[in-house]
C-alpha cells in the first residue's frame, strides 16, 4: 500500500489505546488516562478521535467522518483522506453504509444498528471542569460521586435565565454512576446517547482521555423535575429538505438579513431531496 | 523447541491484531456474545484464542500472571519472545491467564482504586466450551438479557457489588472469545 503502518500508528501505542479502550467499555462514562501521541495535525482537529479510530479499524471497514454533521468540511474531508491514505480503508458519505463513523459534534439523524462504532472527537472531557480546574479535585469528585456542583450550574442557569441555557455539551449520568460530558454535541442529540445499538468511543488527544458508551447503556441528561430536560432545536423546517424532525444549521444568506435553516446531517438532507422531499428554499 | 517459541504469533501484526481487537472489542461492548479470533498459535496448553488475546494487549508495559498449568517453560518464553511482557504474581498483574479452577481466588486480584478504577486487572479465562447459555446476564452492552455459559455465577455477583471497581473478564475457548465486564448483572 505505502510506507505507512496500517492506520499510521505503531502496534504498540494501538495495543495502549485498545487496552484503554477495553476499560473504558467496561466502566461506562469514566474518563480512562492514555497517553496521547503527537498526530499529523494540530490539537482541536480531533487528534483524540483520530487516534481512537486508528485503533478499531481493520482493512475492511468503511470510514465516514462528518464535522457539525457535514461529509464536506476541511476537518471532515481531512480525515477521511487521512485514513484512504494510511489505512487504505473504503469511505463513504453514506450513513448506514460506514461501520465506523468519526465525528465532531453531532450524531447522525439516521438511528445507527448494531455493527456500527461512533467515534466522538472530544475537546475537553471533563464535565466539571469549567466548575473546578484542578483535575485532582475532579478525580476526586467522580470517585465520591460528588456532582452537587454540576446542579448547581444548571440551577444558576435557571435562576438567570429562566431555563437551563445550556445548549451544547449538556451533562449526562451514565448508568447512574458516572457524570460525562458527550463532547459537544447540541442536546438535541442528547436523547441519542443512550440505548444506542452502535458501540459509542470518545477521544480527547489533548487532555489525554479515553471513555466509552457500551450499546444499551442508560444514559440521562440532567435535570430537574420542575425543570426537566428538553431536547431543543430551530423551531423551523428545513428549507431544503423540508424535514421537521432534524436539527437545523441557520444560515445568513444575504446582506439584509435573510436567513434559511438547513439540516445540520448532510448526508440526511441530501438522501431526502434524493428521495423527491422538497423545502421552500429549495431551488 | 525453539522453532515453537518463535513460530505462532501474527501472519501480520497489524492487519492480524486489528481483527482480534475487533472480536475482543464487540465482545467486551456486548457481554455474552460470543465471537470468532484467530491469527496466534500458542503452545500447549493456551487455546489460540487466549494466545491471540495476550498478542493483541500485552506487551513489555503490562505484567502478564500465568495461573496453574499456563505457567509452564513453553509459553513462558513464547510470550517473552512475542511480547517482552513481564510475567509476575496475581497481586501485580494486568492481565491473568488460565483455567477458572487456576485464576481463583479473585480476591487476589487488583480491582483499582476509586480514583483509577481502571488500574483492574483483566482474566482471561480458559474455558472447554463457550456457548449462549447458563446465566443471565444483564447490564450495559445488553439489550434485555443475554447468556453465556459461566464456571460459577457468586463470584461473578461479588465482583459485580464492587462497582466502580471490580476485574474484568475475557473467556477464552478453541478460537471463540466472550467477555464479562465488572457492569454486567449475573442471575
Amino acid at each position: 500500500m505505502n510506507a505507512y503502518n496500517f492506520a499510521y500508528l505503531d502496534e504498540q501505542t494501538k495495543r495502549m489505546i485498545r487496552r484503554a479502550l477495553l476499560k473504558g467499555l467496561a466502566i461506562p462514562g469514566y474518563q480512562v488516562p492514555f497517553a496521547s501521541r503527537e498526530m499529523p495535525m494540530p490539537y482541536g482537529w480531533g487528534t483524540g478521535g483520530v487516534q481512537v479510530s486508528a485503533a478499531v479499524l481493520t482493512p475492511e471497514d468503511t470510514f465516514k467522518v462528518i464535522d457539525q454533521g457535514a461529509d464536506d468540511t476541511t476537518n471532515a474531508v481531512s480525515i477521511r483522506t487521512f485514513f484512504q491514505r494510511t489505512a487504505g480503508v473504503a469511505t463513504t458519505t453514506v450513513t448506514h453504509d460506514a461501520t465506523v463513523i468519526q465525528t465532531r459534534h453531532r450524531i447522525p439523524e439516521e438511528a445507527l444498528g448494531e455493527g456500527q462504532i461512533l467515534v466522538y472527537q472530544v475537546p475537553i472531557p471533563e464535565p466539571l471542569r469549567f466548575l473546578e480546574p484542578r483535575e485532582s479535585e475532579t478525580r476526586k469528585m467522580h470517585s465520591l460521586e460528588e456532582y452537587g456542583l454540576m446542579h448547581v450550574k444548571l440551577y444558576e442557569d435557571i435562576s438567570r435565565h429562566g431555563h437551563i441555557a445550556t445548549s451544547y455539551a449538556y451533562p449526562v449520568k451514565v448508568e447512574g454512576r458516572y457524570v460525562m460530558d458527550p463532547s459537544p454535541i447540541p442536546k438535541f442529540d442528547n436523547p441519542k446517547l443512550g440505548d444506542m445499538a452502535a458501540i459509542q468511543l470518545f477521544g480527547a488527544g489533548r487532555e489525554q482521555r479515553i471513555y466509552a458508551l457500551p450499546p444499551y447503556t442508560q444514559v440521562v441528561s440532567l435535570d430537574f423535575e420542575d425543570h426537566p430536560f428538553e431536547a431543543t432545536k430551530a423551531d423551523h423546517p428545513c428549507g431544503m429538505c423540508g424535514a421537521q424532525d432534524s436539527y437545523l444549521d441557520e444560515l445568513i444568506i444575504d446582506d439584509a438579513g435573510g436567513r434559511m435553516f438547513v439540516c445540520s446531517d448532510t448526508d440526511y438532507c441530501e438522501a431526502r431531496q434524493a428521495a423527491g422531499h422538497k423545502g421552500k428554499d429549495a431551488a | 523447541m525453539q522453532a515453537d517459541t518463535l513460530s505462532g504469533g501474527f501472519a501480520d501484526p497489524s492487519i492480524g491484531s486489528s481483527h482480534a481487537f475487533r472480536a475482543v472489542m464487540e465482545a467486551m461492548a456486548r457481554p455474552g456474545t460470543v465471537h470468532g479470533i484467530s491469527g496466534a498459535v500458542p503452545p500447549a496448553p493456551l487455546s489460540p484464542a487466549a494466545g491471540t488475546v495476550l498478542l493483541t494487549l500485552c506487551d513489555t508495559e503490562t505484567p502478564v500472571y500465568l495461573a496453574g498449568a499456563a505457567d509452564c517453560e513453553a509459553v513462558r518464553v513464547w510470550l517473552a519472545f512475542h511480547t517482552g511482557a513481564p510475567l509476575v504474581g496475581p497481586a501485580e498483574c494486568m492481565f491473568a491467564v488460565g483455567t477458572w479452577d487456576a485464576v481463583v481466588p479473585l480476591s487476589s486480584y487488583p480491582v483499582g482504586t476509586s480514583q483509577y478504577p481502571d488500574r483492574s486487572a483483566t482474566l482471561i479465562v480458559e474455558r472447554p466450551d463457550l456457548c449462549a447459555t447458563g446465566a443471565a446476564l444483564t447490564g450495559p452492552g445488553i439489550k434485555d438479557q443475554a447468556a453465556l455459559s459461566l464456571p460459577e455465577v457468586a463470584a461473578f455477583h461479588s465482583n459485580r457489588a464492587l462497582f466502580p471497581l471490580g476485574l474484568d473478564f475475557l473467556f477464552t475457548s478453541g478460537d471463540c472469545v466472550a467477555a464479562l465486564p465488572r457492569t454486567t448483572k449475573v442471575s
